[in-house]
């Protein structure tokens, strides 16, 4: 029992190590690199979905600014794209500075509304300021480059970005499990007490609304590096949509099932496109649907359920379904 | 200028209408309707489909479409959205837009993302001569029928026993409940208006828009950040904060055309800094 215990963690985090590593040998690499931004996204997404009880409806701003930043800083600078994806996500995370202040007043719906709302003046923004952004065309020929080292294969790409996922993951993990992460799970289950306590609660919601920004814009750099474009569609509201769809789908609260959902949504939708299917929302929006009428503790939620049952049955009952906070 | 100020409230008569719709099926059910943009398509595409295949002109279709809509709407909440409804509100918010998603690429895949063409009913095809400019007759009558159903509206809300109720429910459902008013009993029949409105909206659309299956996805996010500008609770603020959005994005495009459609935003900014519930909302509502 012990023994198992023990086992638990590291035998799981060897796993998913592996699997990460072993992707581009068993799916087309540039769809593995697809899986493995998104699925940055999705653990930065429930950061505040899962661990703060926000749901934002409007992180598209972040991967889709961070898009355009990283790919101008690399068409213009000729720097290394390591540079240019790191200097994407501060943006990303400028960015969310007045958009997370204004809407981290609101709570429940209202903040997915505001979020949603924010995201799309980005996108008005982007589709206008032609000049920047290549308004419908998009940026194009983005390099990918690394000091002179050409990494236009797909598949030495995947494992020279795979670095930068990993630590995002790794930071998406530290915040959750530190004082502060303890702080933000405090505020979402009971935000007077948080208060009561003596924690200033706007402030530490802003706070991981900025790391979480940072993080979407992380992957939305390296995603663009990767395609060698930016175009409107990540700035595009359906964007934010489909990374809380891969969350729900993987588990929310779960910060790894993100990545379940990633993988799942990204390889029907590589799958749909090339049996020519193209309006993947009706495949994609009935699973979401499914999950969210009967199964909604996801994919990864319930599985861990079930490991947890198997593995130590002194273990209380499963958490409930984390409580977003959205009291109207 | 003033017929820039015409165009608005034209625009805004569409915000209005759905604007409406959102705020009383969120004040009723506590549902934020992200499918309202695809039920706004469905009425445009309704109105196409009588005509095309049915023979049914406007006239039909514009007490037609909405009906029909309205018991899909019923049904709708009768399966799905009572189920999710106990849970927490977001369930409902990712319900609708995975339905958003589905109905907007099944009219995708039917009619593909080219447009449909709509003509408009020929005893509306003129123009009118409102003492300074003339203008085109249908745009007129868009904004006569959307006062007149928002009036409406407003009239069964404030004077009628029917909308006494919806009220009481909508602002305080524990305490109506609590005075043996039985609130489940409103929540279907409200749901299905809301959605009936918005179908009613999109025929009107019909004739002076696009018909594409794409058209409710952007309309949407404006129609929630005029829902935030009014205050979310609030059925006259959506209304209000309909057509003045409409106004000012109208003017807005005439002076500065590079900010007409990021201007609804920064509206929507500039009244959460002063007012966090909107410009009617009540600040306990947060």
């Amino acid at each position: 029992m012990i023994l198992s215990k023990l086992a638990g963690r590291p035998v799981l985090l060897a796993a998913g190590l592996l699997a990460a590593l072993a992707l581009p040998w068993f799916i087309y690499p540039p769809v593995a690199l697809d899986i493995a931004c998104w699925a940055l996204f999705a653990a930065a997404v429930d950061l505040l979905l899962g661990f703060t009880g926000l749901l934002s409806f409007g992180h598209a701003a972040f991967w889709g600014g961070s898009a355009y930043a990283t790919g101008l800083i690399a068409l213009h600078s000729g720097l290394p794209f390591p540079v240019a994806v790191l200097g994407g996500a501060a943006f990303a995370g400028v960015l969310a500075v007045p958009i997370g202040f204004l809407s981290v007043r609101l709570r429940g719906i209202y903040f997915a509304m505001v979020t949603l709302a924010f995201a799309q003046m980005v996108y008005f923004v982007s589709n206008q300021w032609r000049d920047a952004t290549g308004g419908e065309n998009g940026l194009q020929g983005i390099p990918r480059e690394f000091f002179g080292v050409d990494l236009s294969d797909p598949f030495f790409f995947y494992y020279a970005a795979l670095p930068f996922i990993l630590v995002g993951m790794f930071v998406a993990w530290r915040i959750v499990r530190s004082p502060f992460g303890r702080v933000l799970v405090s505020i979402r289950d009971n935000p007077n007490r948080a208060r009561a306590l003596g924690y200033s609660i706007d402030r530490y919601k802003l706070l991981a609304f900025v790391l979480s920004a940072v993080l979407s814009g992380l992957a939305g750099g390296l995603f663009t590096i990767g395609h060698g474009f930016a175009s409107l569609q990540g700035v595009y509201w359906t964007t934010s949509g489909q990374a809380v769809m891969m969350v729900v789908l993987g588990g929310i609260g779960t910060l790894w099932g993100g990545a379940i959902g990633a993988a799942l949504v990204v390889e029907l939708n590589d799958y749909l496109a090339t049996a020519g299917f193209e309006e993947t929302g009706i495949i994609t929006g009935s699973i979401f649907i499914l999950v969210v009428l009967l199964f909604r503790r996801g994919v990864w939620g319930t599985a861990r359920d079930l490991i947890a049952a198997r593995t130590n049955r002194e273990r209380p009952a499963p958490e409930p379904v984390p409580k977003v906070d959205a009291s109207v | 200028m003033l017929q820039q100020a015409f165009n608005g409230l034209v625009g805004g008569a569409f915000y209005a209408l759905l604007a409406l719709g959102l705020a009383v099926i969120f004040g009723m059910l506590g549902v934020v309707n992200f499918a309202h943009g695809a039920f706004y398509m469905l009425g445009a595409f309704g109105a196409f489909i009588a005509l095309d295949s049915l023979g049914l002109n406007f006239w039909l279709a514009l007490p037609l479409v909405p009906v029909v809509l309205g018991v899909l709407g019923v049904v709708l909440e009768r399966l799905f959205i009572r189920r999710l409804a106990p849970l927490d509100p977001l369930y409902n918010f990712l319900f609708t837009f995975g339905l958003a998603l589905i109905l907007q690429d099944l009219v995708k895949r039917q009619y593909g993302v080219q447009s449909q063409p709509y003509p408009r009913p020929s005893a509306l095809d003129g123009s009118i001569n409102l003492g300074l400019f003339t203008y085109p007759a249908y745009q007129v009558f868009v904004l006569a029928v959307s006062v007149l159903v928002c009036g409406a509206v407003w009239v069964v809300l404030t004077r009628t026993r029917v909308g006494m109720i919806v009220r009481a429910a909508t602002e305080k459902p524990e305490l109506s409940r609590a005075l043996g008013i039985d609130v489940g009993r409103w929540v279907t029949p409200v749901f299905g208006f809301g959605i009936a409105l918005a179908g009613f909206a999109g025929v009107l659309a019909a004739p002076m828009r696009a018909v594409n299956p794409l058209m409710g996805s952007d309309l949407i996010i404006t129609v929630f950040a005029v829902v935030v500008i009014g205050g979310l609770g609030s059925v006259f603020g959506s209304v209000a904060a309909g057509f003045a959005v409409g106004l000012v994005s109208a003017l807005g495009n005439y002076y500065v055309p590079s900010l007409s459609q990021t201007l609804v935003f920064i509206l929507m900014a500039a009244v959460l800094l002063w007012r966090p519930a909107g410009l009617f909302g009540r600040e306990e509502a947060l």
